[in-house]
């Protein structure tokens, strides 16, 4: 049996505790805005917020996140607007990202905007080496010069 | 725009709530149907497709996949404008996977014009250049989509149905068409002041005959091409709602892991599965001719009890073929053979002859993996004589032809469920069955859905690869250093008829291709021989430079007289890098240009050499000639993304064989520029107002050489050999740049 909460809803699944949390969320929960890319923690499309930091979910098995909180990017608006908020809209990282035109495929970018959100709420105001050092997933499309002007921005709000 | 009205809808779904206005060209059963089910359309357009509801609801059904190219919003915009459509009233859809919607005939359209789309090649009989294979398309690949289906038929479409609306309101009204305007939505009468919504005329307008040559505006007369609008698919893809072929979920879907020959070609000998089957949630063992599958009802759990198959796969001619064999085959071909004539220009041998000036110089480059970030997948699902099925793909029609093929059901049995598409790059592009025709085998299995997914190391070592390719080349000058003769030597297969062709104004040209067979299977790569190509003329090019004393630029400016869209890129990128100008020390830029699908392309790379001899791309300065800017925000991005595609194959792609096999398994071995490796990338957009051209493609070529060719002036070593990341630069000897 595994516990954990995803997006504030708390479930309780009969499966093996070594199963990695991405194929327990997309698999057995049917949640499929976190995607599949490497299967070892490379590529950061599986990026998934445990307690707010981000962690990759195709090698994290689901017995470390054992009662922990887990957000997706399908909840992302929604904790970030706290439990008061009724109406969730984006956040103002996925409101940047529209903004900034930034996703092609798309496939990446659930992970990328899961990795540089939790990265900008400990680091509101990063250097460009620190931009490096953090966010390494990878976009096939290139996305990168606008990912890194829309980090620039949400910094400079 | 009614952004979060997009949705994926089937054929039946059509018919109802509003007007289809269609046109089909050369097919007279697409005809009669639409005649029959939607509308009446002319004999003289391709596919097109514009719904208009009661409400002022314009539905446009693009009939190409939307794989981050924007292409669904910017084929929408060419309609909207032709049709002088409020873009606030339109709702874009992805056309359904049915024949009614099929693209293929705009190949057959305009084949005779342009030659057949190298995409397709392997679709066609050259020699017969029998069409009818092309009929059953909704291909999206070649850069195509805005030149041929935007220029040709949404535009038209969109043209011909305003003139329809223009027509019904006539009517209506008793007036003569020439006292009638439109504007956002609504036909005008000034005169009388009257006005009516596209929505109140289109029943009426749905009944006349379409105009045979609606006319199109002059730029001068656009209200939406042209404009940077927002793309429609991307709120979708910042909230995980987005779907892709991966995402297709039911409660009861099975998942299979497979194991695939390792060795191209080869057969599957034998299997022991005794410990797989007997893993929690494994449902069968499925063995088929070249690969051995685990079925189970999650995809981790298939995936983990695959790894306890035992399978043995025949011994093969293959089994012990590394990379250094093919490449020594490779230039044994090249010494040995004469090849075939790729182009011959004057007496470049007798030239060559004569000099006593020559200059030679040896290039390769590796296979390269697709590497879309969404690993191959699809979801079959088969019931008695009708199937459902889901993937990502490049053609949606192809994959359910393809399928109801292998399934043996008729085509029209076989339901495609549109998503978007993870990355294509040519990898999802129809010959490329591998994913389609296993998912399909596994599937017949079951009465419930089967999704079958690549690991990423089944997608890197089981991909169509771009070819590896060596180029020979001989350049030779005259006593005033003008280069009087260019010969190149390369192994094939061609995929893209000119690639290795130059715009240089050199007086004497040979070039010719050799066998570059191996036993590694190949397809289409962003940009296809113009990314080897490219790469080889423009170093060559550069080396020729450098022998002479002479500036790369001036070179190719004083050899492109007859070249001004060339010219005009090379000067645009020129004056926005600063070229000639001075840089930070240590830096030096390296220049590229190249046509390629319908647009030039200059790029000019500023690069350094890091701590440790690697050099460090800070900026690419590019310049794009595409005639005009449909979207100008997409083709930023379009360029933006063909450049960082281009750059990681130069600095990192390489896919070897060892023992007949793919040596590269994962990320780590096959790395991918990101964050930290990611130049600046400006963009100046010329537009020269001439033929639309492509731009999923042209910004890749360029890229490897401008980094190579600085590379050259830091270090004095000339990269002749990709990926860069294999050389090393520890004893440079930096050249003046000239």
């Amino acid at each position: 049996m595994a516990t954990f909460k995803v997006n504030s809803v708390e479930h309780t699944l009969d499966i093996e505790p070594d199963m990695p949390l991405l194929w327990a969320i997309r698999d057995e929960l049917g949640m499929t805005g976190t995607k599949f890319g490497c299967g070892i923690a490379n590529c950061g499309a599986c990026t998934v917020h445990v307690n707010g930091s981000s962690v990759r979910s195709c090698v994290t098995p689901v017995s470390a996140v054992e009662g922990q909180e887990i957000t997706t990017i399908e909840g992302l608006a929604i904790a970030a607007a706290g439990t008061n908020s009724s109406t969730p809209d984006l956040t103002a990282v996925q409101q940047a990202w529209i903004d900034h035109q930034i996703p092609q495929c798309g496939y990446c970018q659930s992970g990328m905007v899961m990795a540089v959100s939790s990265f900008l709420a400990s680091n509101p105001n990063p250097t460009d080496a620190e931009i490096d050092a953090s966010i390494t997933n990878i976009c096939r499309c290139g996305s990168y010069p606008r990912v890194r002007k829309a980090i620039r921005a949400l910094a400079n709000v | 725009m009614k952004m979060n009205r997009r949705r994926f809808i089937l054929a039946s779904a059509i018919a109802g709530g509003g007007v289809l206005i269609g046109y089909s060209a050369t097919r007279p059963s697409r005809h009669r149907r639409a005649n029959e089910e939607l509308v009446q359309g002319p004999e003289r357009f391709i596919s097109s497709f514009i719904k208009i509801d009661p409400s002022n609801d314009i539905t446009i059904y693009i009939p190409h996949s939307e794989m981050g190219q924007g292409i669904h919003t910017s084929l929408s915009m060419m309609a909207a404008d032709e049709l002088d459509a409020a873009w606030e009233d339109v709702i874009i859809e992805q056309a359904p996977a049915i024949d009614l919607f099929a693209n293929g005939d705009l190949v057959k359209g305009f084949a005779g014009e342009f030659g057949v789309p190298s995409f397709l090649m392997g679709l066609v009989n050259v020699s017969s250049f029998s069409v009818a294979e092309l009929m059953n398309l909704q291909t999206t690949g070649g850069s195509t989509s805005i030149r041929y289906t935007g220029e040709y038929a949404m535009r038209t479409a969109g043209a011909a149905a305003r003139e329809m609306l223009i027509a019904a309101a006539a009517n209506r009204w008793s007036v003569s068409s020439t006292e009638l305007t439109t504007e956002l939505s609504y036909v005008q009468h000034n005169a009388s002041g009257r006005s009516l919504s596209f929505g109140e005329l289109a029943a009426d307008a749905a009944l006349l005959e379409p105009p045979e040559n609606p006319s199109l505006k002059d730029r001068s007369q656009f209200n939406i091409m042209g404009r940077a609008i927002s793309r429609n698919d991307i709120p979708a893809k910042v909230d995980g709602s987005a779907m892709y072929g991966l995402d297709a979920h039911s409660d009861d879907m099975l998942y299979a892991a497979i194991k695939l020959t390792p060795v191209f070609g080869t057969k599957l000998l034998s299997v022991d599965a005794s410990e797989a089957l007997a893993q929690r949630g494994v449902k069968r063992v499925i063995e088929l001719e070249d690969s051995v599958a685990v079925v189970a009802d999650n995809y981790w759990r298939a995936k983990k009890a695959l790894e306890l198959v035992n399978a043995t796969f025949e011994e093969s001619e293959f089994d012990k073929v590394s990379s250094t064999d093919i490449a020594a085959r490779f230039d044994r071909e090249l010494a040995e053979s004469n090849g075939s004539t790729d182009k011959e220009v004057g007496d470049a041998e007798a030239a060559l002859e004569e000099s006593a000036d020559v200059i030679e110089a040896s290039y390769r480059v590796p296979y390269l993996a697709h590497a879309a970030m969404e690993p191959m997948n699809c979801t079959v699902h088969i019931q008695g004589d009708h199937a459902d099925m889901w993937t990502s793909t490049q053609d949606a029609l192809g994959m359910r032809g393809r399928v109801a093929s292998v399934a043996g059901l008729p085509e029209e049995n076989v339901t495609f469920h549109q998503t978007y598409c993870g990355g294509g790059y040519g990898r999802r592009l129809p010959f490329n069955w591998n994913m389609i025709d296993h998912a399909t085998l596994i599937a017949k299995e079951f009465d419930v859905p089967v999704k079958t997914i690549f690991s990423r190391e089944d997608d890197m070592q089981q991909d169509y690869y771009r070819p590896a390719v060596h180029n020979n080349f001989k350049a030779a000058f005259d006593a005033n250093n003008k280069v009087i003769a260019w010969h190149s030597r390369f192994t094939g297969p061609i995929q893209v008829p000119g690639a290795s062709h130059i715009a240089y104004d050199i007086e004497n040209q040979s070039i010719r291709v050799v066998d570059g067979d191996s036993h590694v299977p190949i397809a289409a790569w962003r940009s296809v021989d113009h990314s080897q190509q490219t790469f080889f003329i423009e170093s060559f090019m550069d080396e020729i430079a450098h022998r002479v004393g002479m500036n790369p630029y001036q070179m190719r400016m004083d050899l492109l007289q007859e070249h001004p869209r060339h010219r005009k890129v090379l000067e645009v990128a020129a004056e926005a890098a600063g070229y000639g100008q001075n840089l930070p020390d240590g830096h030096a830029l390296g220049i590229a240009v190249q046509e390629s699908f319908g647009s030039f392309v200059a790029e000019i790379a500023e690069v350094s050499m890091g701590e440790e001899n690697q050099p460090i791309v800070h900026k690419v300065t590019c310049a794009v000639d595409c005639g005009w800017a449909v979207n100008p925000d997409t083709v930023e991005a379009q360029i933006e993304s063909g450049i960082i595609f281009g750059l990681t194959a130069a600095m990192y792609g390489e896919i070897t064989i060892e023992n007949g096999r793919v040596a590269q398994g994962n990320f780590p071995d096959y790395e991918m520029v990101r964050m930290a490796t990611s130049p600046e990338i400006e963009v100046h957009i010329v537009e020269s107002g001439e033929a639309l051209g492509g731009l999923g493609e042209p910004a890749t070529p360029p890229i490897a050489a401008a980094v190579t060719n600085a590379i050259y002036i830091l270090t004095g070593q000339r990269v002749r050999e990709l990926p860069i990341k294999n050389h090393d630069f520890s004893r440079s000897n930096p050249v003046a740049q000239v």
